[in-house]
């Protein structure tokens, strides 16, 4: 279980000027849940997940994982970027093994993991090969098997598809919740597409920028199994034209305001 | 990291164009010089025809190449500890931005000193031995060096900083397993350019003080007018410069081949 308490995460530019990137965020995620966090640019989408990774400190409030607060990186967190960020010098299934290595776990034992990883996201007979060799695509799902390899009950996921064309996208979602489905973990998933983020999620947190507050959260009550064709259902159009209404809407009264 | 050449090792000699072109072009410039020293009757003293420089060379072939490997041993030499002082002034000086405004200005400053200037006061400081021209090497090839291994040690991506953050890593483990890999590609780069660098520091060496080595016999050539003699010091400098670059280009596609690879479209 994740519980985030009136977390606030202020940023000193370089003029002295301060940034609110975050401000009294409060959210309690339960074991397993599948959480989208969907938001225009600059509403501290990004920050929220790092200080969950305990990579940053909060300015204010506080982090919990099972109760414990988050005061450094910890070992259930997996994380996935926009960019695959693989290692060029390092083959496929070298790069999978890349976190048991470095947390100083048993990496001989990993490798049946990390084919079964690999073969899980139809990377199966690329293990030799080099990250150049492979497409964007690949290598993201390459990196989704990285966050994977040490058995995190967390997984935090930054626009994973963001830097992907449209069609890959589409089907990395759809793998994305194949892996969930197989292997249960709490997800916290940014993202910039309200499609994406409706299809994916038990609750989807809409966030307002400047400063970065939670908008609101709503959940989808959608069936799963879920693929693309639910899209049509009633329920989902429903909880997207909410999603864009909160996105838009506040950014008309901005406008208007200003 | 394999050590196993990769598939396409050889790929990129093209036979045709990129062998026999350049060798036809090189051999076709000789002909035209030897043709235009005797046409115009150059005297050897000015410019020495192809084919007497050969034929000089060879007479003091057993000199020569004692000289050779004089310098040979200086420009290798001075190359090593170039890289043994670039790798840790580099990772030292990426440390922190403290210690980077601290330690760059006090090596753009060192480049900034003519080098050939300096050498002469070295060898007063130091004493007429190999010592002064291992320095002037040193000193010559250094600096492009630790600019490209810091270059390189600062070019990873900050997501995979943040990864190695998440996964607990130390500075250590951050340094050893993500920064100086991701540097490999750099750190090449900068060791052809130190190569190349360091056959010129080393003549350099040789001309203010030597008792041998190829720069030295250029000197005492072309004092006595045995200005063929210099010529073939000259080519075999270059020469030498050429299969100096090789060696460190073959080195990293046998050791690195996936830096190699990475370079293969940007370098040529």
């Amino acid at each position: 279980m994740i519980s985030i308490d009136n977390l606030s995460k202020v940023f000193h530019s370089r003029d002295g000027a301060k940034v609110f990137a975050l401000e009294d965020v409060s959210l309690t995620v339960g074991d397993n849940e599948f959480i989208t966090i969907v938001g225009p640019s600059g509403c501290g989408k990004s920050t929220l997940l790092r200080l969950v990774s305990g990579l940053i400190q909060p300015s204010s409030g506080s982090v919990a994982i099972d109760r414990t607060i988050v005061i450094e990186p910890r070992q259930d967190t997996g994380i996935v970027f926009q960019m695959p960020v693989l290692l060029p010098w390092a083959t496929i299934l070298d790069n999978v093994l890349f976190p048991l290595k470095m947390l100083g776990r048993d990496v001989t034992g990993g490798i049946v993991k990390a084919r079964h990883l690999l073969n899980m996201v139809g990377l199966g007979g690329f293990e030799q090969k080099y990250p150049r060799e492979l497409s964007g695509g690949m290598q993201q799902r390459a990196a989704i098997c990285r966050s994977l390899i040490h058995n995190p009950s967390v997984l935090l996921m930054d626009e994973p598809f963001g830097a992907l064309d449209a069609l890959t996208r589409e089907e990395m979602a759809l793998e994305v919740l194949r892996i969930w489905t197989e292997e249960p973990k709490t997800i916290l998933f940014v993202t910039h597409s309200i499609t994406e983020a409706v299809l994916l999620a038990d609750r989807v947190v809409v966030m307002s920028p400047r400063p970065g507050r939670i908008a609101e959260i709503i959940d989808i009550n959608l069936p799963r199994p879920r693929t693309f064709e639910i899209e049509a259902h009633h329920e989902f159009q429903k909880a997207a034209q909410r999603v864009r209404g909160l996105i838009f809407g506040n950014r008309d009264e901005q406008q208007t305001s200003s | 990291m394999s050590s196993k050449p990769p598939a396409n090792f050889w790929r990129r000699t093209n036979m045709g164009q990129d062998v026999l072109l350049p060798i036809s072009v090189f051999l076709g410039l000789l002909v035209i010089w030897e043709a235009a020293v005797q046409l115009f009757n150059i005297p050897v003293y000015l410019l020495p025809a192809p084919t007497v420089i050969w034929t000089e060379t060879v007479a003091i072939a057993s000199t020569i190449g004692n000289h050779t490997l004089a310098t040979l041993g200086t420009v290798v030499v001075g190359f090593f500890i170039s890289f043994a002082i670039s790798l840790p002034l580099a990772v030292f000086m990426t440390s922190s931005p403290l210690i980077s405004s601290a330690i760059y200005p006090l090596l753009v400053l060192t480049q900034s000193i003519p080098k050939v200037a300096l050498a002469p006061i070295l060898v007063v400081m130091l004493g007429a031995n190999e010592l002064p021209r291992l320095v002037i090497t040193f000193l010559v090839a250094f600096f492009p060096l630790v600019i490209a291994i810091a270059v390189g040690l600062l070019a990873v991506p900050d997501e995979l900083i943040e990864l190695g953050r998440s996964l607990k890593a130390s500075k250590f483990q951050e340094l050893y397993r993500i920064r100086l890999p991701y540097a490999v590609p750099f750190i090449f780069s900068g060791l052809k350019v130190a190569i190349a660098l360091a056959v010129v520091g080393a003549v350099v060496g040789e001309f203010v003080n030597a008792d041998k080595g190829l720069g030295y016999m250029i000197i005492t050539a072309t004092a006595f007018f045995k200005v063929p003699v210099a010529f073939g010091a000259l080519i075999l400098l270059s020469i030498m410069g050429v299969v100096l670059f090789q060696v460190v280009v073959i080195i990293e596609r046998i050791f690195f081949p996936w830096s190699a690879a990475n370079q293969e479209n940007t370098i040529a």
